[in-house]
């Protein structure tokens, strides 16, 4: 995989405690991170950190641009917000482990694109 | 939404400065075993920060250390001790019980022994008219003093019941573990909009008296079953009027089994808007 853009930081979501985000897309991504050379972090659940307003949401609402890997923009700007760590309205990008090829996403992550959620 | 704080451990798999890289393969195994645990973990491939800015929680570093690693990292809070474990030779399956031996010496959170099915409330469509509220059996919404609606304990929530966000009228409620759309965060489309209103007369009939409704059809067919003397074809009918809605709504029988009357839901209402009132201070302010 090709350098990702180290630009913003990158947190991945594994959704380990539900079955919605396709296995192969989320392995195949995770996989593609951990080759990547670059620094990210990855989180077991971020429904579940959300439900107990995990502190450490607040830092990824405030410490800059970040790309979030995990599953619908929707959901994903409504959870951090009911953790009571609203996403800023600008560098946040979001992407889509429910509905898009982990090639796709591998692709994006790579971009320096400003995508806001 | 409301529930108690609580400090987990976090874990760095550090290949910075000072700390030889791992395998591409066992990194990659390395973290799926972590993350299956329900741990979080920061992948650190540059530089020399061993300890994720702002840290507030308990870490522990796991790294091939060059030399004996730093007594000390950068976290300044005492609240987030920072615990170094050297994994040279180390395996994934061997990585877990590391990182178990840390989270019983700092006390932290266990991870997982919850799926988390919660609601999740978009604010962009919410019009707080708290048909949710009133309708949730488990006492998941709350108000706040704001008289907002609010998702207050959200352990409370039924696995797998969506059953709230099928009452709302604006299709404001997600469950971002569910199977489908919009339910499950994806966008809101116009024909989900028409289709969530007709299911809305659907909740009319359940927020407002499902009993009421189930026992007239019961009557009606008691009546006639008493005609025909078979207890057993009513109470089949029954079961499959329930069954129906069931389906319709992909809510658990055991919910629609316990709806409450439509005087139970008002007076459900009432009670939690005069305690929301009753929690503000005179500032206007949450006492805790």
């Amino acid at each position: 995989m090709r350098a990702m853009n180290t630009q913003r930081r990158i947190v991945y979501c594994h959704c380990a405690y539900a079955q919605v985000v396709p296995a192969d897309v989320k392995q195949d991504v995770l996989r593609r991170l951990t080759e990547s050379g670059t620094s990210f972090d990855a989180v077991a659940d971020l429904c579940e950190m959300a439900a107990r307003r995990d502190p450490w949401l607040e830092g990824v609402a405030c410490q800059g641009p970040t790309q979030i890997v995990a599953c619908y923009p929707r959901a994903v700007k409504w959870l951090f917000s009911s953790a009571g760590a609203p996403l800023p309205e600008h560098g946040i990008r979001i992407l889509n482990m429910r509905t898009e090829a982990a090639e796709a996403i591998a692709a994006a992550l790579e971009t320096a694109e400003d995508v806001d959620a | 939404m409301s529930a108690p704080l609580a400090r987990s451990l976090r874990v760095v798999l550090y290949e910075g400065v000072g700390s030889r890289s791992i395998a591409d393969a066992d990194r990659f195994a390395m973290m799926t075993t972590l993350l299956q645990g329900g741990y979080a973990v920061t992948s650190v491939r540059t530089g020399s920060r061993t300890a994720p800015e702002g840290a507030r929680t308990p870490i522990v570093v796991l790294g091939r250390f060059e030399h004996t690693p730093p007594r000390e990292a950068e976290s300044d809070s005492a609240a987030a001790p920072v615990f170094f474990r050297d994994i040279e030779g180390v395996d994934a399956p061997a990585i877990a019980s590391i990182v178990e031996s840390v989270h019983a010496e700092a006390g932290t959170r266990r991870p997982g022994g919850w799926k988390p099915w919660f609601p999740v409330i978009d604010f962009g469509r919410c019009t707080n008219c708290m048909q949710c509220l009133t309708f949730c059996l488990f006492d998941v919404y709350g108000v706040s003093p704001d008289k907002q609606i609010r998702v207050q304990n959200p352990s409370n929530c039924k696995t797998d019941c969506p059953a709230c966000s099928r009452v709302c009228p604006e299709v404001a409620i997600l469950f971002p573990k569910y199977k489908m759309g919009p339910i499950n965060g994806d966008e809101v489309r116009e024909e989900d909009i028409h289709r969530e209103k007709m299911k809305v007369d659907i909740s009319a009939l359940l927020g407002g008296d499902i009993y009421a409704a189930l026992r007239t059809r019961s009557q009606e067919s008691k009546q006639r079953f008493a005609r025909e003397r078979d207890d057993k074809r009513a109470l089949e009918e029954r079961r499959r009027c329930l069954t129906k809605l069931q389906e319709q709504l992909d809510i658990p029988p055991e919910v629609l089994a316990a709806l409450p009357s439509l005087d139970q839901i008002r007076a459900k209402t009432e009670r939690a808007v005069a305690a929301a009132i009753q929690r503000q201070t005179p500032a206007g302010t949450e006492q805790q």
